[in-house]
């Protein structure tokens, strides 16, 4: 190295940095990877909401759903979960288009507040799944709700999204997955 | 108004107070040596929620359920490294507040230092290059006075050289 470069050497370390910086703050610190893309989904078996009969409302589903082929989406909602009143509409909306099945895992709510909550906005789902506890959150990477899984026909977890779901997203992130998923 | 028994009812109302703890009574296992194993466990895993806690410091939902987690997980008979393995499964590295040694993390863990030994050793190679040498740019009056003496003397002047000088020094005079 001649003399002269040596002087270049701090001018590129700070150049390198920066750029690793400007990337850096890019990102939201909320949003982690999660640990579980390319892996199965967990073994677990979710009840439907008890609404008093003996078999409750929204089905319920459990692992062995997921590996019977076809994509399915699983959306983390509460009826405490303020975002996850603003996604619905969009929920509704990929429900409605009959790409994927779309599975609601309701993540600590009470019965009463969940059920009143589908009847005032609608039931997107294709079977609902009811997590009092949090439990199966958790085995699923759960931790800040609302979340959207794309699961393909294997049961292995392809993408994730954490917060609320809005059109944009619906169009250029969970629609493309679930076409490559198709292919 | 007297105020030493106001002053002396506030200080013994700080009697009362306690620390508040994010662990609360219930979660804690019977057993004090796997309480003190699930504290030490918990002070290793982030909330998720709040980032820059431990779950054994933080107050949010998921955290407790965490505890709770581990607490069932070291009941159930598992070695501190299984309960771990086992969030860290569900979560990711990123529950660990302290990153692990491995392939993806070799620039955080040895970057520092690399740099670090990097800037001694220009710091090392500067110092040397100047002190050595001698003089160089600004090398001290100590070294440019080392350099002088250490040049070979010049010839004397031959008597024509002293003329001329001393018709210089002349013309330079008032």
């Amino acid at each position: 190295m001649s003399k002269r470069a040596i002087y270049l050497v701090p001018l590129s370390v700070f150049l390198v940095m920066a750029v690793y910086f400007a990337i850096g703050l890019t990102k939201d610190p909320k949003i982690i990877p999660s640990a579980l893309i390319d892996k199965l989904i967990p073994e677990f078996s979710l009840p439907p909401i008890d609404n008093g009969t003996p078999q409750g409302y929204g089905k319920g589903f459990s692992s062995a759903d997921f590996k019977a082929g076809g994509i399915s989406v699983v959306n983390v909602f509460a009826s405490w979960c303020l975002p996850c009143r603003a996604e619905h509409p969009f929920i509704t909306k990929l429900s409605k288009m009959n790409v994927a099945k779309v599975y609601g895992l309701n993540f600590k709510d009470t019965p009463k507040n969940a059920l009143k909550w589908l009847q005032e906005l609608g039931d997107p789902y294709d079977a609902i799944g009811a997590d009092p506890r949090g439990r199966v959150g958790i085995d699923w990477g759960v931790y800040g709700i609302p979340e959207t899984f794309v699961v393909d026909g294997t049961g292995k977890i392809y993408f994730k999204y954490v917060g609320p779901l809005n059109g944009d997203i619906l169009e250029n992130q969970i629609l493309p997955v679930i076409e490559k998923l198709k292919r | 108004m007297k105020t030493g028994p106001f002053i002396l009812a506030l200080l013994l109302g700080l009697l009362w107070t306690a620390p508040a703890w994010a662990v609360n009574p219930d979660e804690m296992l019977a057993d004090p040596v796997l309480e003190k194993r699930a504290r030490e466990i918990s002070k290793g895993l982030r909330c998720l929620v709040c980032q820059n806690q431990s779950i054994d410091d933080s107050d949010a939902d998921l955290a407790k359920d965490l505890r709770i987690i581990v607490r069932n997980r070291l009941k159930a008979g598992d070695s501190d490294g299984a309960v771990v393995d086992y969030v860290v499964a569900r979560y990711g590295d990123f529950v660990l507040l302290k990153p692990p040694f491995k392939g993806t993390t070799l620039v955080l863990w040895l970057g520092p230092a690399v740099i670090g030994g990097l800037g001694l050793w220009a710091m090392i190679a500067f110092l040397r290059r100047h002190s050595g040498q001698g003089g160089g740019q600004g090398g001290g009056a100590q070294a440019a006075i080392a350099k002088a003496a250490s040049r070979p003397r010049p010839p004397p002047l031959t008597d024509d050289e002293k003329k001329k000088l001393r018709k210089l020094l002349k013309e330079d005079g008032p």
